[in-house]
């Protein structure tokens, strides 16, 4: 057997540190093609700040090329990171990750050029917000690369399973319990935890350690959930013990409804319990048995509280409520964005994104609805989409059941996100305030999917590199498979 | 101005479509089948010529079930153990349950001693055995086979 050959440029000295010992085929790393796409993505967002600018009646200049320049560099560092630390990780991720993060790095640039020198109503002047953006995905390039090359193998973080689960119990209550000056009430939300200058968002942590502590808990609890309880109605009912976890989850998920009256967050937690319980288990019965659950808990919500019945009545008549206090206003104005977008967008810079509330968080999406149109806001979703399809490739193909779990929460847990999001800005769904992964403003959220995107990468890259070889052992021949050898008699 | 809007419009998705042929030409290489037109992507001659020969490991029960090995020659470890080539997890196999390994063009099971023993087929594996094609490799819960 020859050792293959490994195509021009995508050879690097890590991936034959890695595989030197393997005699046979060596699949491609596919850096190349990473590096390449990332050149792509570069490009785009180059292209579309240039827009922006010219659609605002800005000088060009060749300042634009630069800061072009230094977001290829930027992404350039953690594209050596992945090749250096997960030399056969997936390649598509990452590229779909930079493009999405710097359209929303322009998105929050263009936003901030609309408020340039305005005062709000509430007296304050608009302050710029892309650059501390622009920290923040510094920053979480940073966290990123570091999670690469301190996580060499994935299986570790099941060894801490209980404490992640503890660490991301305590930070998605945190907000909710602590007293007002560390916890402020943002509109109406009590999330926020503040420290010194900065405000950070623990939950958005809390949803990956989260993740982590429910893929160790199942791997090794698997067994328990699959014995066949009552059967009702066609369908193999778990055992009420083992109910157990699923009551605690909904218990937390609608602790935190209630404490701090964040929809969004208790959606996305349970969403993500529930598909990784029915992937562990391959049993329907636990999404009928969560998904009833829920509607349970809603309905109950909805009865008790009127911050949920407000977001409920917004969503079947946001236009009616118009002029209501905490009415339809902001889904209106993100419907009435979309609309004006059209099929094909206003064009880079050259909508009204001012007109939009919450516009460089929430309701980002409906921006680039409203800039790109249905064609573009459409291009987005289907990359956030290939990077969901990454991941769960990923999930399917590694081989230990730890791996597996994860990275189908993780994919998952992305793509509910995006459709809790841009499904209540579009009005499908009630409106519940959550970030959109890689375009909203947001150092916490922005962080935690770098971590989130880096633990799916260090899956991939578990899945796709060459079995490692056994260790090699000082193995004896048999004694009959010894090769005769003549000795002399030394003379 | 109109231009402009709908070149970029095209563009972001070329990026799609680009990310999207990325994802095809990649679907084989990560599931360890063969992938053709992929440069340097090359099998040994051997095992590329006779269809007969064995080239990959496919779960078919159990919790592993999808999951795919490439052979390549090299022995294949089954078994809890963290470094086996597959990590089972389940009540029912050993830390280092049975051994898959090439002699020739031909691969044998070999049992390594564990608890409950490997079955080829119906058979239990006591001495090292020949894993015809598509026969089934029962360990614990998790059933394997091989597969051209």
């Amino acid at each position: 057997m020859k050792g293959s050959s490994v195509p021009a440029g995508e050879g690097s000295p890590a991936a034959s540190v890695a595989t030197s010992t393997s005699p046979g085929l060596r699949p491609p790393t596919r850096r190349g093609t990473e590096l390449v796409m990332l050149a792509f993505a570069a490009g785009l967002v180059t292209l579309a700040l240039i827009l922006v600018e010219l659609n605002q009646e800005r000088s060009l200049s060749l300042r634009i090329l630069w800061l072009g320049l230094a977001y290829l560099g930027l992404f350039g560092a953690a594209h050596l990171a992945v090749r250096r630390w997960a030399p056969y990780a997936d390649p598509v991720i990452l590229p779909c990750v930079a493009l999405l993060n710097g359209l929303g790095l322009v998105v929050i640039h263009r936003i901030d050029l609309a408020f340039e020198g305005v005062t709000l109503p509430d007296g304050t002047v608009w302050d710029p917000v892309a650059f501390k953006q622009v920290v923040w995905t510094g920053i979480g390039l940073v966290l990123f690369a570091a999670t690469l090359k301190f996580l060499s193998d994935h299986r570790t973080l099941a060894r801490f399973g209980y404490t992640f689960g503890l660490a991301g119990l305590v930070a998605l209550m945190l907000p909710g319990v602590l007293p007002g000056f560390i916890a402020p009430e943002i509109n109406g939300a009590k999330i926020w935890l503040r420290i010194g200058p900065f405000s950070i968002q623990p939950g958005e942590f809390a949803k990956v350690l989260l993740m982590v502590f429910f893929a160790a808990f199942l791997v090794s609890k698997r067994d328990l959930f699959t014995v066949a309880g009552r059967r009702f109605l066609g369908m193999d009912l778990p055992r009420a013990r083992d109910l157990g976890p699923l009551f605690a989850a909904w218990g937390v998920a609608v602790a935190v409804m209630v404490l701090q009256k964040d929809l969004g967050s208790s959606l996305l937690f349970f969403g993500i319990v529930l598909v990784l319980l029915y992937v562990a288990t391959e049993r329907a019965a636990w999404v009928v048995l969560g998904v009833g659950m829920f509607s349970g808990g809603a309905v109950i919500g909805w009865k008790l509280f009127t911050h949920v019945q407000q977001r409920v009545a917004n969503w079947q008549d946001p236009i009616g409520r118009y002029d209501i206090l905490g009415g339809g206003y902001q889904i209106a104005q993100s419907l009435f964005g979309l609309a004006t977008g059209g099929i094909g967008g206003a064009g880079l810079g050259a909508g009204r994104p001012e007109m939009i509330p919450e516009r460089n968080t929430d309701f980002i999406a409906a921006v680039i609805g409203e800039e790109l149109g249905f064609v573009g806001l459409a291009a987005v979703l289907l990359i956030y989409m290939v990077i969901a399809l990454r991941g769960l490739r990923g999930a399917i193909s590694v081989r230990d059941s730890f791996g597996k779990l994860l990275g189908g929460g993780l994919a998952f847990a992305l793509c509910f996100q995006v459709f809790i999001i841009v499904g209540g800005v579009t009005n499908l769904i009630p409106m519940t305030g959550i970030t959109a992964p890689f375009l909203s403003y947001g150092g916490s959220s922005l962080l935690a999917n770098y971590i989130l995107i880096a633990l799916l990468l260090r899956i991939s890259a578990a899945a796709r590199a060459p079995q490692r070889a056994p260790k090699p052992k000082p193995q004896q021949p048999a004694i009959a498979d010894q090769h005769t050898v003549m000795v002399e008699r030394p003379k | 101005m109109q231009l402009t809007r709908a070149g970029f419009l095209v563009l972001l998705w070329l990026f799609v479509l680009a990310a999207l042929r990325v994802v095809r030409s990649d679907l084989y290489a990560a599931s360890g089948l063969r992938a053709s037109g992929l440069p340097g992507f090359r099998r040994s001659e051997k095992s590329a010529r006779g269809s007969k020969a064995p080239r990959q490991l496919v779960v078919t029960h159990g919790a592993l079930t999808g999951t795919r090995i490439s052979l390549d020659g090299r022995p294949i470890l089954i078994g809890r153990a963290d470094d086996s080539t597959l990590v089972l997890d389940d009540d029912f196999a050993s830390t280092r349950h049975a051994r898959l390994s090439m002699r020739g063009t031909d691969w044998y099971v070999e049992d390594l001693g564990s608890t409950n023993g490997t079955y080829l087929d119906r058979a239990k594996v006591t001495a090292p055995l020949r894993v015809p094609l598509g026969t089934p490799i029962r360990i614990g819960k998790t059933v394997i086979e091989l597969r051209s």
